[in-house]
């Protein structure tokens, strides 16, 4: 490889990677818009809709008053550390979009074959994905310690256990998706539900997808369990964090939101595939994003309608209810498919076998 | 060219991350160190075509081995003047450990089994070829012996940590959970005509 053609190569890189993260930034500032929208929608009040036409440049408004705000770093506070946590955080969040299949393309016919829409086309992409994802977990405990304050310390101990608890659950839960696909690969997983709603798994594994579901939303701290913004707890690890660096953390939260929202479309609801295989005339990414954009309205919506958990019902949840129920469908799945006369039901989502 | 330049970043950068763990005043940058060292012998084994696994030693060492270690040492009080007390009385012992290990090393990278025969020229894989399926087959037949005893050594170690942990106390209060949840409002109020 010449030293031209490296180059072209990086280049080509650096697009795809500018390619998926500015709409990722996009549109976690507009997921933020949306929030105030549905949520004043549905609480029957109006929203922000001051700045901008129909407020729409709220988000914009909010991000320039974050980053002209002081960011103020404790006295004794670790900083180095205090500094990199923000980042920690952040960085698990996008590089786990490296290996999201936004859906399959031929370039109108210009190839012959069909490429996977990734940046990444890894072997073991379902891996990938559950390693990064569980590394945002030390951008909690370093804010929390590097603070050197002890509200933010046992916010990160609390927002960890929570995150670890339900990890497990949600390793299982892709467990019984590995069963089926028969491979790691998010491409092939998609391509094994090929065919329409019928062929999706969230008709045979429909209760892991709301353990995958109801998990991804404890492992983003989203509403039911957002424990890091309860007032009476004195909010989580991120209380001594203000102005830009306070920024990047929500910015993580809401874009590993839009990630649970993404996988949870392409492990369970066929990812870039029409419901019916005769619409699949239209391109499979808008499937896929249509998909997605209806479980972040599901995120949204609630946040605006359940209450918060309290800190041992979560616990309860995630150990006693989740882990069993997952352990259990994954023995379900195990006797479908290799009990004779039960194999033949489950053959139809193995297509591969 | 290019493997080799990134042969020599993870591999330095895995070497340096090492001397940081042991040489890092402060406990915590030891423990980010030591993270550092596993990304970048994950990325190594990537480098092997191991793909498999290098991302479960990111998932399983990174994401849930060190997150305790992590938790462990954030509560502990670690006075580094009395650590370092006895660095001289030790300094000989470690020199020998360190001076053979590094011998045998050079023995080994100089013996020609590295530089010659089928490991040397060996080539790439094809993207067909899934190490995933390739490990599975392997440890599901012909070392599926050994893997169910270590199985079964975790599943010992899993029940010793709860018998070591738990403690029923006669004055701790439970709560139960589904009585709480089944609970109606007219357990709860009473009306009283006043």
């Amino acid at each position: 490889m010449s030293g031209l053609d490296m180059a072209a190569q990086a280049g080509i890189w650096a697009l795809e990677i500018l390619a998926i993260t500015v709409p990722v930034a996009l549109s976690v500032a507009y997921i933020t818009y949306l929030e105030r929208r549905v949520i004043g929608w549905i609480q029957v009040r109006k929203g922000c809709n001051r700045v901008g036409p129909a407020g729409l440049l709220q988000p914009l408004a909010d991000g320039l008053k974050l980053f002209l705000k002081e960011t103020t770093i404790p006295a004794r506070a670790n900083k180095f550390l205090f500094v990199l946590a923000p980042i920690l955080s952040l960085t698990p969040a996008l590089v786990a979009y490296a290996v999201v299949p936004f859906g399959e393309t031929s370039l109108f016919g210009l190839w012959d074959e069909p490429h996977v829409m990734a940046v990444a086309h890894l072997n073991v992409g379902l891996l990938y994905i559950m390693a990064v994802s569980s590394l945002s977990i030390y951008g909690v405990l370093m804010a929390g310690w590097a603070s050197n304050s002890k509200y933010p310390i046992m916010g990160a101990m609390r927002s960890t256990c929570q995150m670890i608890s339900y990890e497990i659950s949600m390793g299982f839960a892709l467990v019984t998706v590995m069963m089926l696909a028969g491979s790691l690969d998010l491409a092939d997983i998609v391509r094994a539900q090929q065919g329409g709603i019928l062929h999706w798994y969230m008709i045979p594994l429909f209760p892991m997808l709301l353990v995958y579901f109801i998990s991804g939303c404890a492992e983003v701290g989203r509403t039911p369990f957002d424990l890091t913004e309860t007032e009476e707890l004195v909010s989580g690890y991120h209380v001594e964090y203000s102005g830009m660096w306070f920024a990047t953390f929500s910015l993580a939260e809401y874009a590993a939101m839009i990630m649970i929202a993404l996988m949870t479309s392409i492990l369970f609801l066929g990812g870039w595939y029409a419901p019916i295989p005769a619409l699949d005339v239209i391109p499979g990414t808008f499937w896929l994003l249509a998909k997605t954009g209806f479980l972040v309205f599901l995120f949204i919506w609630m946040r605006a309608t359940f209450p918060r958990y309290r800190y041992d019902q979560m616990m309860r949840l995630g150990w006693k209810v989740f882990l069993p129920w997952t352990l259990a469908w994954i023995a379900v799945v195990g006797i479908f498919i290799y009990t004779p006369g039960l194999d033949a039901i489950i053959n139809f989502w193995m297509p591969w076998r | 060219m290019l493997e080799s330049a990134f042969f020599y970043m993870f591999g330095g950068l895995a070497v340096l991350a090492a001397m940081g763990v042991v040489l890092a005043r402060n406990t915590m940058h030891s423990v980010m160190f030591l993270i550092f060292c596993f990304f970048n012998a994950s990325g190594l084994f990537f480098m092997l075509d191991a793909e498999f696994l290098g991302v479960i030693l990111i998932l399983v060492y990174v994401g849930a081995v060190m997150v305790l270690f992590m938790f462990v040492i954030m509560m502990l009080e670690i006075n580094t003047a009395v650590l370092r007390e006895g660095f001289t009385r030790y300094l000989p012992i470690g020199a020998l450990v360190a001076g053979v290990l590094l011998i045998e090393f050079i023995a080994a990278a100089h013996s020609g089994i590295f530089t010659d025969g089928v490991r040397a020229t060996a080539e790439h894989l094809g993207r067909d070829v899934n190490n995933t399926v390739e490990i599975g087959k392997i440890l599901y037949t012909k070392y599926l012996l050994g893997f169910e005893i270590a199985a079964l050594v975790l599943l010992a170690a899993l029940v010793g940590a709860i018998v070591l942990t738990i403690r029923s106390r006669k004055d701790a209060k439970y709560q139960n959970i589904s009585a709480q949840v089944r609970v109606r409002k007219e357990d709860r109020l009473r009306k009283v005509r006043m």
